[in-house]
């Protein structure tokens, strides 16, 4: 009924293809970012060279029961990760948000929706790239075996772990300023990484700093990872899961939040 | 469901009222918290028609065009633009708007700003006629963050018309451009109201309204206080402007009959009077060295300052109020300086 009643009102007026606005609006927000050396070296380049310096220059040694390399591909993988989707989403939702970008947009026919899905499918293809180049790394370099099977398990688990992630950069992005943004990401992800063991395994942490950590959702993450390749902590794995979707659901609460009191400020 | 039959009905009553008016204002205002950046705003586009909205500095302009999208919505009163509500996206799809933007992203090229924005419209214009209508032909491949701030006001500008809509918002579009750049942009305007598009603009260049618009509407403190064709507000003015060299005293100047006000610059005189010639009697008759003698239509800038000025007297009790208006009369002041 309603259709057919818009086909008769705007004969000529067909909405464009949703499909095609997605397509175009991820691949500019890729190429934006791409082209952007604070995302794209920060998020690349970083968890890289760690991962160089401390997996495979740190010599052969294991971790609990397996080799070094292949331990540091889970923890920077999960730090890779984090940091794809807190600074793909957060920071250039604060920027946008804040010096009117978003506003012009909102003022185009740009399906809201189109806008969020580009920053979140954006962060997860960077961490796709991000946890492939370290396995590439890891195998080439680090002597690290995997078949293809248990690598692409590794890779979805990250990058589907990636998800809370792109919603807690949501919640900062509605908060932080476009000034303040890098660094309101940055006080939460560095010590968020080094109290869940993605620097130095969790095992060698000191106990208080242990007890802390099980609380964070990259701790979790990266246990996820972890018992992949047989080197996770006692729990199981759906206990870890849910921690991670309670997390997203309350950060996408306090992003809900953000946009409710950016609505309210203009009435 | 409830939705469904919503929508139809507002798409029906565009039918029957899309005819009449392409933008509509009735009785809005609005206030943030305790400012209040509109009161009781009433304002009416017709279809192929350029309405310049003309005001200084926090008249309330830039709210206006945002009601207008949808962005902000009213305390009280109504808008609609096609006679539907403006913030859908069937609304959305015929209208372009070029906003005020803080920044745009730096690293997208020209025609990919150009190329996503068209695929956001049912009919948009091909990329190459884009690019011709605002100038940018030799820009396409260029990255928005290396361009001219007179460049970058072009692709906004470009964004807006890009899906070819029928009306056009367009908040300062000229604001920070050179003369020449300006001129351009004014001639690309013309086009688009040659070919039949509404554009609604607002600018704080008498000139600029003067130059485009059909009707103006002049908005100070968030209320209109005039409204007309651009002669029609000169009108109100009613009167010419002597400028002059002369020996003779402001004090003097100021006494002579018919004079309205007078402006001195070491020996220059720019004097504001309702009729010219009684005041160029006297002054041949008291000075008889008085040279540079030049008789004009007092401008739309005078209309404008003139109006203001009113509306100023007439809320003298509000301090506040009369504070506030001081600052953007001096601010209007030195954009008339600066252009001057």
């Amino acid at each position: 009924m309603a259709t057919s009643t818009a086909s008769v009102v705007f004969p000529d007026r067909e909405s464009p293809n949703l499909i095609t606005i997605c397509a175009k609006e991820v691949k500019y927000e890729f190429l934006k970012c791409l082209r952007f050396p604070m995302y794209s070296v920060s998020t690349l380049v970083l968890p890289l060279m760690f991962y160089v310096l401390f997996g495979l220059l740190m010599g052969r040694q294991a971790v609990g029961q397996i080799a070094t390399s292949l331990y540091m591909i889970t923890s920077y993988g999960t730090f890779g990760v984090m940091g794809a989707s807190l600074f793909g989403t957060a920071a250039n939702l604060a920027t946008e948000r804040g010096l009117g970008w978003l506003q012009v947009k909102r003022a185009s026919p740009m399906p809201v929706f189109a806008y969020f899905l580009a920053k979140v499918v954006l962060s997860l293809i960077f961490s796709v790239i991000d946890v492939v180049l370290l396995l590439c790394l890891g195998v080439i370099f680090g002597g690290v075996h995997l078949v293809p099977g248990m690598a692409a398990k590794l890779v979805g688990t990250l990058v589907v772990g990636a998800l809370p992630f792109c919603a807690m950069g949501l919640a900062i992005g509605y908060f932080a300023t476009p000034n303040s943004a890098p660094a309101v990401i940055n006080l939460f992800y560095l010590p968020m990484s080094f109290l869940s063991g993605l620097w130095i395994p969790f095992m060698f942490l000191p106990k208080f700093v242990q007890q802390i950590g099980v609380f964070l959702p990259s701790y979790h993450l990266s246990q996820l990872a972890l018992s992949l390749v047989d080197a996770g902590r006692r729990g199981a794995a759906t206990g870890h899961w849910q921690s991670l979707v309670g997390f997203a659901l309350i950060c996408l609460g306090v992003a809900w939040a953000g946009h409710q009191r950016d609505q309210k400020a203009n009435g | 469901m409830t939705l469904a039959v919503r929508s139809s009905n507002a798409r029906q009553s565009s039918i029957v009222t899309a005819a009449k008016s392409a933008v509509l204002c009735r009785a809005v205002s609005k206030h943030y918290g305790p400012v209040q950046a509109l009161a009781n705003f009433n304002l009416e586009v017709s279809p192929g028609k350029l309405v310049a909205v003309l005001g200084p500095n926090g008249a309330g302009k830039t709210t206006a065009i945002k009601l207008l999208l949808g962005l902000v919505r009213p305390s009280s009163g109504t808008v609609s633009v096609f006679g539907g509500d403006p913030s859908s996206r069937a609304t959305h799809t015929r209208v372009g708007a070029m906003l005020q933007v803080g920044r745009v992203p730096e690293t997208l090229e020209v025609s990919e700003h150009i190329d996503l924005f068209s695929s956001y419209y049912p009919h948009p214009l091909p990329l190459a006629k884009t690019l011709a209508i605002a100038g940018l032909e030799s820009l396409g491949h260029r990255r928005f963050g290396v361009l001219s701030s007179g460049q970058k006001q072009r692709v906004l500008f470009a964004l807006a018309i890009c899906g070819d809509p029928d009306l056009l918002f367009l908040d300062e579009p000229t604001v920070g451009l050179d003369v020449e750049a300006r001129h351009q942009l004014w001639q690309e305007i013309r086009q688009l109201l040659g070919r039949g598009k509404t554009i609604l603009l607002t600018t704080h260049y008498l000139e600029e309204a003067d130059a485009l618009a059909d009707r103006i509407v002049v908005l100070n403190h968030g209320t209109v206080i005039a409204e007309g064709t651009p002669s029609e507000i000169k009108a109100r003015s009613a009167g010419k402007k002597i400028r002059c060299l002369t020996s003779l005293s402001s004090e003097v100047v100021e006494t002579l009959p018919g004079v309205l006000n007078v402006h001195e610059d070491r020996g220059k005189f720019a004097i504001h009077c309702s009729e010219a010639e009684p005041v160029l009697r006297q002054l041949l008759a008291r000075d008889l060295e008085i040279s540079g003698i030049e008789v004009i239509s007092a401008g739309l800038e005078d209309a404008f300052l003139a109006l203001t000025r009113e509306r100023t007297g007439d809320s003298e009790a509000v301090g506040k109020r009369q504070s506030l208006s001081t600052q953007h009369r001096n601010r209007f002041g030195a954009i008339r300086a600066g252009r001057a």
